[in-house]
Parts: structure tokens; sequence; C-alpha cells
């Protein structure tokens, strides 16, 4: 598809959320393209997670509304989320340790063969997914999941969303806690998930994973959207400054 | 995080990160090809304390090398066959256990409810209702759906603990099972006999023909041999690994060599055959592995046990699978009334369904399911129903008293514990 001219898949239009006297989104208009990786930066606090599961459907916007695909959607739960192509990614990623790869691949939409489990279609749906991810450090798809390096783990989680006709993924912190291979090769997979045309939103305290991926970066600053732009219009220091001060002084970004 | 140019700590991960080696150790069978990577394989898995079954196994012959070296009587036909007969009340109470356990819930009320589903079978079965025993047993099983529907719903709605729950649904039962029995005048003295004609009572006391014994165990056998090689011939078909034909042909020997002994041994006995109640029990334990492994519902059991979260974003209906593994929980319950009172040949109030629910956690607990949730599988329950039923018959064989038969089940029960925590402990450090 000719992402260019579709215009975005996400549109968030005067977007604002209030948790009693704590103003958590004042305001944020934010476009997120198709086959693009935005980076969702800011400091603590700065209303990242908030952002996120609005998105993800967890609750609805005191003001503002979603435009997905240009026509508005009403979210009352993760399962409209869901039912729209919009898969997260938490940091816990949600895996059972006991089951395999592919049994947590399909759990919750496991395919049918007169009345059982059709194993083999899903075995050969796993395997094709990880390929296509370039996934290839995962020996065998039957290993359970907790024989899995973080990063594998990750693999699993994204190959889930990829299975589930994800068109919009939010990876939250996607190489906390990884080491540096590990997190080379979740990058890797977030390049592949873009390059498949899906849309992807990360969130990120690493500026190094930033710049490595981000095609945009947005940057939240309490409770504002202070910048969005692309990559190529920040460098290390006015990402810093957008993050700690909501304003880059003698900044190079244009926005 | 105090300043956003932190780098994501890097060493946290202690349990994600492994090499491609390690790897490969941690999950070795998948990978093996031939037979001989295969046993390789399965040595590695010894040696990393993923042993599986064979500390039970090997505990369980030294046990009967005891046990035979005190009594000879021990292992003759007639007693073997006690054994395995004994061990069809606890591996029926341990499959039920298992729905449970595998949801790192427990069950303690399926003691009782062996007690009251085996009773409203018996009531139903005997004059003045005279049901035949099909409808009689319906019945009974339908009685504890109810009950396992509620106890399930008090679980997974009000999120109560199952342990409360279930220990105050063992004390329901047991007035329940007093409220019966004194609704029937002619149970006297809270007894009621099963008729001896009956198919329940046949169940255990009957046997079949030697014959029908050889033709029931080879066509097991068979079946069992046409279903492994037709499965691997599909995946291999698809593109998909098998195991070796090599792995496959010695695990249908086995089966063999075990179904061979059976019928020489149950064929040697006084009145000789096997008797119904083992094929019923298989059949049951071959149905409950279809229903864990090869549908959804079965599937959404493990992922409750292991990560209930999880299984809730994946939109899995967390309160009903609760709620299923508990009526399953005591319809299995009500089965292995009827495995019970088919050989005491009666039913009585006086059932001890406080010791028979420990047997029947011990019985799946030694048999590999994990009392952390998500692990075991329904045949677990043969092996540690055969190892309590070896540790009751030889304790009894030897005439020694009964608070020496409850201790000596005590320890049994805590080393098979032991070991899950210990097994769960190395796989975590993995």
């Amino acid at each position: 598809m000719d992402s260019s001219d579709a215009g975005p898949l996400l549109s968030l239009k005067n977007v604002s959320k209030r948790f009693g006297p704590v103003q958590a989104l004042t305001d944020v208009n934010l476009d997120i393209p198709r086959a693009q990786v935005t980076a969702l930066i800011g400091d603590n606090g700065a209303g990242k997670s908030t952002l996120i599961k609005t998105i993800a459907g967890l609750w609805a916007p005191d003001e503002g509304e979603i435009l997905w695909d240009g026509k508005p959607r009403h979210l009352h739960g993760p399962r409209d989320a869901e039912d729209l192509g919009i898969k997260t990614i938490y940091q816990d990623l949600a895996l059972c340790d006991n089951l395999d790869i592919v049994q947590n691949m399909f759990l919750g939409h496991e395919p049918l063969r007169r009345g059982t489990l059709d194993e083999a279609t899903m075995e050969i749906a796993a395997r094709n997914t990880l390929k296509e991810l370039s996934v290839v450090t995962v020996k065998s798809v039957r290993q359970p999941v907790a024989s899995l390096s973080g990063g594998q783990r990750q693999s699993v989680a994204v190959a889930k969303a990829l299975i589930s006709q994800a068109q919009l993924v939010i990876m939250d912190e996607p190489t906390a806690a990884l080491g540096v291979a590990q997190t080379r090769m979740v990058l890797d997979l977030i390049k592949a998930l873009a390059g498949r045309g899906v849309a992807v939103i990360v969130i990120s305290h690493n500026l190094n994973d930033v710049f490595e991926v981000a095609d945009r970066i947005a940057c939240l600053y309490l409770g504002r959207l202070v910048v969005s732009a692309p990559a190529s219009e920040f460098n290390r220091q006015s990402a810093v400054e957008y993050m700690t001060t909501g304003t880059a002084g003698q900044a190079v970004a244009s926005a | 995080m105090a300043t956003p140019q932190a780098p994501a700590p890097s060493d946290e991960s202690s349990q994600s990160t492994l090499s491609d080696e390690e790897l490969v150790t941690a999950a070795p069978e998948v990978l093996a090809t031939s037979l001989r990577e295969y046993l390789h394989a399965w040595a590695q898995k010894i040696r990393n304390g993923e042993s599986g079954a064979l500390p039970v196994i090997v505990g369980l012959i030294l046990i009967i090398i005891f046990f035979r070296i005190e009594r000879r009587v021990f292992l003759s036909d007639t007693n073997i066959v006690n054994i395995l007969t004994g061990s069809t009340i606890y591996v029926m109470l341990g499959a039920a256990e298992i729905f449970i356990l595998l949801l790192s819930e427990i069950d303690l009320s399926i003691g009782f409810g062996a007690g009251v589903g085996g009773l409203v079978i018996a009531e139903l079965i005997a004059s003045p209702v005279n049901l035949p025993w099909w409808l009689g047993i319906i019945g009974g099983m339908a009685v504890m759906a109810v009950f396992g529907a509620l106890q399930g719903s008090l679980v997974s709605r009000l999120n109560l603990p199952s342990f409360v729950v279930t220990l105050g649904g063992q004390l329901a039962l047991q007035g329940l099972l007093l409220v019966i029995a004194n609704l029937d005048p002619t149970a006297v003295g809270g007894v009621i006999q099963i008729d001896p004609g009956s198919p329940i009572y046949k169940l255990v006391n009957g046997t079949m023909s030697p014959g029908l014994s050889w033709a029931m165990v080879i066509a097991a056998v068979a079946l069992f041999g046409i279903a492994s090689l037709v499965k691997n011939r599909a995946r291999t078909a698809r593109g998909l690994t098998a195991p070796p034909l090599g792995v496959t042909l010695i695990s249908i020997a086995i089966a063999a060599i075990g179904g061979i002994l059976l019928v020489v041994t149950a064929n040697a006995n006084t009145p000789s055959g096997i008797p119904w109640v083992f094929p019923f029990v298989v059949l049951v334990l071959v149905f409950y592995t279809w229903l864990l492994g090869r549908t959804r519902i079965g599937r959404y059991i493990y992922a409750v046990g292991a990560n209930p979260e999880a299984a809730r974003r994946a939109g899995i209906n967390v309160r009903w699978i609760v709620t299923f593994a508990f009526i399953m929980s005591s319809v299995t319950a009500c089965l292995a009334g009827v495995v019970y009172e088919s050989n005491q040949g009666s039913m009585s109030i006086d059932i001890n369904g406080g010791q028979l629910v420990l047997f029947a956690v011990a019985t799946a607990v030694i048999g590999g399911t994990s009392l952390f949730g998500g692990r075991g599988r329904m045949f677990n329950a043969l092996l540690g129903g055969i190892v309590i039923s070896v540790v009751v018959n030889g304790l009894a064989v030897m005439g020694v008293g009964a608070a020496a038969q409850d201790i000596a089940t005590a320890v049994v029960l805590l080393a098979a514990v032991t070991l899950d925590s210990l097994v769960r402990r190395r796989a975590a450090a993995h």
C-alpha cells in the first residue's frame, strides 16, 4: 500500500486527560504514520504512559478525539483497540512461561480443525512469522518460552502481535533490562516490523536506541506534546533539552 | 529514572539472557532429530535437574524391592492386581486435583465430593428410586457439577482463596452426606449397599475374560502405535519435525511390554482377567489428556495457571476457565466415588474424605504436577496413584498399624513436594 498519500494511521486531536486534580495530558495533537517508527520520549511523569494507555483503549480521553484511518473512534476498552489492530506490548510481555513459542503466539486465537487445536497450521505460521522478522536465533518454535533469552521473548511478543494482524504496535521500553546483543536484536525487530508496513510507537529512555530506530520523535513534557518531527531534525542535545525543559533553546529542530 | 540520558540497565538480565549453548541445554529434546540425539538430550536434561518422572520411578522400584524383601507375598499375582485396583481411587482423585493444581489453586473438597457423588448414585440406583445405573451416575455427576460450579464461582468471581472455599466445601459436603443418608430409612448406620448385580459393583469386582483381556490390551497398544505413527507422518508431510522412528518404536515397545505383563499377571490371578476398572480409568485419563492437550479450554487452563494476567490480555475468559476446572474436579471426584463404592460394595457416611483428599494431592504431586500451577499431565496421576497404593498396600501387608501408615504416607508426600520445589528452583535458576 502507498502510505504517503493515505494519511496517518492514527491521529490524536486535542486530547486531554485528567486524573482528579492532576492534568496528565493537555491538548495533545499527534499523528502516527504507517510503516514508520515513532519514538515517544519524555522524562518520568511527562505523560508517556497515559498517552499510550489512551491509545490502547484503557481509558477514554476527557477531551479531544482519536482518529483511526481518518475516522473518529471511541475506544471503550482494550478490546476495542485490539479489534482495530492496535497491540500493546508491555514490559512484562504477557507470555506464559510454561507454554512453547507457538502456543504463546496463538494464545486466545488458536485456529481449530475439526474442533481441536490445529497445531501444524499454528507451527508453520509461527515459524514463518519469526522468519519474516529475521529472528534466526530461535532453534525450535516448540521450545518453552521459559528457555528463551530476553530478546527472544521480545521477539515472540512482537510475532504474537504480527500474527494477530496488528497495524499499530506500541512497545513500552522494549530494551530495558536487555544486554547489548539482545538490544541489537530487538532494535532489528522493530525495524523489521515497520518494514512490514506496521506503524510502531516505541517508548524509550535510551536515546541511543531512539536514534537508532526512530523515523520520527515525539516528546512529551509535563503532559504537553512539545515537539513531533522526523528524527533527522533532532540531535542528542536537542532531544535532551526537549525532555528536560520542554523547549530547545538554540535548537536545531524546526517542527 | 533520574536523567533521561541514563542508559537502560544492561546487567539486570539475570533470568533473561542465555547464550545459544545454554538454550540448547534448556530444551534439548525439541532439537534432537535422531534416536542417538534423543538419548543424548535426555541424559542432558537429567543432568540439568529436569529429570521428570525418573526419580519417582527409581523411588518406586526401591520401595517395591523393600516390601518384596520384607514379605514375599507382596509381589504375588493377586497382590499386584490388588495394588493396581487399590490405586484406581487415588488415580481418579489425583486426576480431579490436577485440574485445580494446574491453575495453582487447590481443591480440598474432592474427598467428600467422592462421598456425596457416590452416595447420590447409590441412592438413585437403589430402591425406591431404582434408576438404571447409568442414569444414576449422570445424576451424581450433575449434582457434583453444580457443587463444582458454585465453588469455582466463589473462587473466580469473588476472588476468594480456593483453600478457604474448598475447606468450607469439604465441611458442607460432609454435612450433606449425613443429610442424604438420614433421608433414606434403608441406609442402616449410614451404609447403603450396592447391588452385586449392578455394573457399578462389577466395575472393580468384575473382570474381563482372559481372552478379552488380551484382545483389549493388543487393541490399545495397536491404537496407540498407529496414532503415534500417523501423527508423525502427518507432521513430516507438512515439513514439521517429528520424533525419529526409533523413539516412537521404543515407546510403543514399552507400552506393549507393560500391557503383556499386565495381562499375564491379571490372567494368573483368581478371578482371572483384567478388572473392568482398569480400562475405565485409562479411558478417563485419555479423555482428559485430549481435553487438556488438544482443545482451547485445556490450553487456557495451562495459560491461566502460569500467568493469569497474560491469559486475560489474550482475551481468555479467566473466570470461566477457573469455574470449568472446578466443575471438572468435582465431576471427576464423583467418578472416584463410583470407583470407591464399587470397591467397597457399598457407600458409607464413614468415608474418610479428609485422608482421601490428601492422597489426591500426593498422587498429583508425586506424579509430577506442580503445586505452583501450569505444569503437569493427566497421566501423572497414574504413576502417583500407583506409588501411593504401593505404600499403603505394602504397609498393610507388613501388618503395620494405621498410625504408621499415615506417617509413612506423609513422608512420601513431603518427599514429592520437596522434589517439586527443588525442580522449580533449579528451573528458575536457568
